[in-house]
């Protein structure tokens, strides 16, 4: 198969499935043959989808392993978290204008810093902005000094670790513990409503495609190549003139976006977001998923990010005791049997079969002559 | 004048209770006894009344007696009245055993008979005034004044002393002429100079102030302030500025204790870190395999020492995956059973070492040349071992007990050394010197630094790498193992233990310098006392650990390969 040949292949199945995704799904749904339930679970894989690629961005296609795309999914579900709590207005269990935490820690009147997330348009807008000045200023700061590999990942994690001890906090004026929950409206149509659930999982989908149609794009860019070649040979790319560090930071702060973006069309269909969310576990959690679908690749992500959350939807309600081992076991098996991910098994097939039938060529090839 | 006249007056007072301290001194009861049978109650307030000072422990259990009605007057057939308390089981006539007051002993009818049963109901109760149970009360204040129990004196002591209570000053004064021990002298000083803060006469209170700034003792703040406050309102300079002086003495000491505990606190925080971090220092820096499974580790030590106490004690009931067993105790106690410690500390470091061996058999081997996949791999494992324990010992935390001599403190000059972190600060520094002499000075410490070196030129000289590799990263958890031993005596055991290390533990590895083990040391105390002086800086402990986090982050822009960088000529190096 010639290169434009797949590409138009996976043109037609990327577009398969998007109108899979944006308008039978939500038609099914809306003829109640796909229950509310299911779609807005599906809802929750398209986000993790999102989170998933970020993570890949960074992992499959430049070699850095970062374990902070958490904190940047939470950051920017924090941040539309902030609107939707202001949007609860005073249908609050205290009936009082401001979030009901806040007057549980003694706050008559609205933080400063919480005024201006009455408005939707500056939520939006922090929800790119905070995530990608964090990963702006870190990977600067990373960056800068060379750090790669494993001391990356180990910083990153100490990152998302500083992260969730902060938003753990009561002081820190964004919930503590709890998080925020119990949203009421979001662009003041009813969170809770099916229809409004529906548009939600519309926006996630049609993101999802968009993030997938760029990432490809950019794949294929000169940038891209050099992505790769950072992965593959990191002095080499220094020593033929290229500032790495620019390149890293770019995609750095591309994927801290991406993520970010899931994370604040999660919040609304989940309806909540705590520190939790925000552990390095959860970073790891995410890095699986890539592991199983297959790195390197874009389609790789999103089957694991799909199949793996499908798959602990289901074993933790049937075996809600065994299913840490199973995700245990599965990292394991991954990582040291299959590190294509399920993505390689096609091809493991199709050169298993050549090598099998070359070898079997190979032993009738004698009797023949 | 008035100042002398009140200083004879409480010189006679304190003659006065030293005398009855040496009379009462001999025994208690016969006073109680003399008392009960007085004839009228101002006889009775005189004779309990003689009891302040006194420390007989028998004291207490008789005056709550006589106030609850418990005390009782037996007539004999001659007519001799003998005051008795009744004690022990009722008997199917509701009677029982009589004890004399005036000796503890039990009552005889005749010298040799056996003895009585008596009948609480046929007895009459020996009667107590409203002004009788004020004087017992006074007794009762003052009756751990004298006790032999050093602590409880003490503290005694202090409470009278924090309650300003001018009544309380004579007995104080006559307990500090008889007073022996150091610290119980300086807490009475302390205590009749409080006292003497709520003196009506100024130049009481002004020596009093000079006796509270030459002890500056921690406890006296808050009524120096009250005292400072006063003299303020009353607008008494020289008062006022002594109280000042005063307080600051007690701040410049809080200074120096605060300093000091905080530098206590983080050498032992440091050397927590140590031991924990060591293990990994091995197993990531010398053979670069990112055990994300170290935490467990860890906990694979602590459930070990859980396991052993348990063993010395009286047995533990597991049901693990349904199956249900129970390991057999040997019930000891005493000493023996305190001594369980000492056998956990190896059991911990071959368990874990075990588990890191099989570890290392089923999943690193094939992932050497793979570092980022190896970090994969043994987060599965770590997630794996965390349900692990919660299936095998419950996902709440077990309980494990310090044994006695772990679990004391000293108190020098207000600064508290907890004896399990004295503990561990010594046994890090064993460990350290341990772990440097297997690697420098055994056989198997120059295999190993010779397969970190150059793994393929150590295998071509004939090592058989895969069983040094083996052995290094049993070495590596059985230090994780030794670590969690200890953590068992500090804090928390759960499954999730190890979770809250392993951050730290990267982060102590990563700023010490990859493969080097001073750097670990030095990186260990150094994030140690750091995070205690920020904690008390920011008076936040979450506020604290983040900023160190930062601060690592910055550290590591000026010298990205830690604080001892190990020179290399290598390109990746």
């Amino acid at each position: 198969m010639s290169a434009p040949t797949t590409r138009r292949l996976e043109f037609i199945a990327v577009a398969f499935i998007a109108v899979l995704l944006i308008v039978v799904f939500p038609l099914l749904n809306s003829y109640g043959i796909i229950s509310n339930f299911t779609l807005n679970l599906w809802g929750k894989y398209l986000c993790y989808a999102l989170l998933a690629i970020s993570v890949d961005l960074l992992w499959g296609y430049t070699g850095l392993l970062s374990l902070g795309q958490a904190l940047f999914f939470s950051l920017g579900g924090y941040m539309l978290g902030m609107h939707l709590m202001r949007m609860i207005g005073d249908l609050g269990q205290y009936k009082k204008p401001i979030p009901d935490f806040l007057i549980f820690l003694g706050w008559t009147e609205l933080p400063t810093f919480w005024k201006p997330f009455s408005s939707f348009p500056f939520a939006a807008a922090m929800v790119l902005l905070l995530p990608g000045l964090v990963a702006l200023v870190f990977g600067f700061l990373a960056f800068r000094s060379r750090i790669k590999g494993v001391y990356f990942s180990i910083l990153t994690q100490a990152l998302t670790y500083g992260g969730s001890l902060m938003f753990f906090r009561n002081d820190l004026l964004m919930g503590g513990n709890n998080g925020f929950t119990d949203y009421k409206f979001l662009l003041s149509a009813d969170v809770r409503d099916a229809s409004t659930q529906r548009a939600l999982f519309i926006a996630t989908a049609l993101t999802l495609v968009l993030v997938y149609l760029s990432c490809s794009w950019l794949s294929r860019t000169k940038l891209g190549l050099i992505q790769r070649a950072i992965r593959d040979g990191e002095n080499r790319v220094l020593f033929s003139g290229y500032a790495a560090a620019g390149f890293k930071l770019f995609i750095f702060v591309v994927a801290a976006l991406i993520a970010s973006v899931g994370g604040a069309l999660y919040v609304p269909q989940v309806g909540i977001i705590n520190p939790s969310e925000m552990t390095p576990d959860k970073s790891l959690e995410a890095v699986v998923w890539v592991a199983v679908g297959g790195r390197g690749t874009l389609v790789g992500p999103v089957i694991g990010a799909i199949v793996v959350n499908a798959l602990k939807s289901w074993a933790t309600r049937a075996y809600p005791d065994l299913w840490l081992f199973f995700l245990g076991g599965m990292f394991i098996v991954v990582v040291l049997l299959l590190p294509g991910g399920i993505v390689s098994i096609p091809g493991r097939l199709k050169t298993w079969w050549a090598h099998r039938t070359a070898a079997s060529a190979e032993t009738a090839t004698p009797v023949a002559s | 004048m008035n100042f002398f006249h009140r200083a004879r007056r409480l010189l006679a007072l304190a003659a006065l209770s030293l005398g009855l301290v040496s009379h009462a001194a001999d025994s208690a009861r016969p006073i109680i006894a003399k008392a009960a049978l007085a004839e009228t109650p101002a006889q009775r307030i005189t004779l309990i009344s003689s009891l302040i000072g006194s420390g007989d422990e028998s004291i207490a259990p008789l005056l709550a007696a006589w106030k609850e009605d418990a005390l009782f007057v037996f007539t004999a057939p001659d007519g001799t009245k003998i005051p008795v308390q009744l004690s022990g089981d009722k008997d199917n006539k509701d009677a029982q055993a009589a004890v004399r007051i005036d000796n503890g002993q039990p009552l005889h009818f005749v010298a040799a008979g056996p003895a009585l049963r008596l009948v609480a109901s046929e007895l009459a109760a020996v009667e107590h005034t409203s002004a009788l149970r004020r004087a017992m009360k006074a007794v009762l204040d003052l009756l751990d004044l004298s006790t032999p129990d050093l602590k409880k004196r003490i503290s005694a002591i202090q409470t009278l002393g924090f309650a300003q209570d001018a009544e309380k000053l004579a007995a104080l004064q006559a307990r500090q002429k008889i007073e022996t021990a150091p610290a119980a002298q300086l807490a009475l000083r302390e205590a009749i100079a409080l006292i003497g803060l709520k003196d009506a006469s100024t130049d009481v209170k002004l020596a009093s102030l000079k006796e509270l700034a030459a002890l500056h003792t921690i406890g006296s703040a808050d009524a120096l302030k009250a005292a400072l406050k006063d003299a303020e309102a009353a607008n008494h300079p020289s008062l006022a500025a002594a109280a000042r002086l005063a307080l600051n003495a007690v701040d410049r000491h809080l200074t120096t204790v605060n300093f000091f505990g905080t530098l206590f606190r983080g050498l032992s925080l440091g050397s927590i870190l140590l031991v924990v971090a060591l293990g990994l220092a091995i197993t990531f820096g010398l053979m670069g395999v990112i055990n994300m499974a170290h935490g467990e580790m860890i906990a694979v030590g602590a459930y070990t020492t859980y396991v052993v106490q348990n063993i010395f004690g009286p047995g533990l009931a597991l049901s693990p995956f349904g199956f249900s067993f129970h390991l057999p105790g040997l019930n000891t106690s005493g000493w023996l059973y305190e001594s369980y410690f000492i056998f956990a500390l190896p059991l911990s470091f071959l368990s874990a070492a075990l588990v890191g061996i099989a570890m290392e058999r089923t999943v690193i081997q094939w992932l050497y040349r793979r570092p980022l996949e190896s970090l994969l791999a043994t987060w599965g494992v770590s997630l794996f071992l965390q349900q692990f324990f919660r299936r095998v010992f419950g996902s709440n935390n077990v309980q494990v007990s310090s044994p006695s001599y772990l679990s004391d403190n000293w108190t020098f000059n207000d600064i508290i050394f907890g004896w399990n972190r004295v503990f561990v600060i010594g046994f890090a520094g064993l460990i350290v010197l341990g772990v440097w002499l297997v690697l420098t000075r055994t056989s198997l410490g120059l295999l190993i630094r010779a397969v970190m070196q150059n793994r393929n030129m150590a295998s071509c000289m004939g090592v058989r790498t895969e069983r040094v590799n083996m052995l290094t990263f049993g070495l590596g958890s059985g230090l994780a193992g030794l670590a969690g031993a200890f953590l068992s005596q500090i804090g928390n055991v759960g499954p999730s233990l190890g979770q809250s290390y392993i951050v730290d533990c990267f982060m102590t590895v990563v700023v010490g310098g990859v493969g080097n083990l001073p750097g670990t040391v030095v990186s260990a105390f150094g994030i140690g006392l750091a995070d205690q002086s920020l904690q008390q800086i920011l008076l936040n402990p979450v506020l604290g650990k983040i900023t160190v986090l930062v601060a690592i982050i910055l550290f590591l822009q000026w010298r990205p390969a830690g604080i001892f960088v190990t020179k290399s000529r290598s390109l990746e190096g």
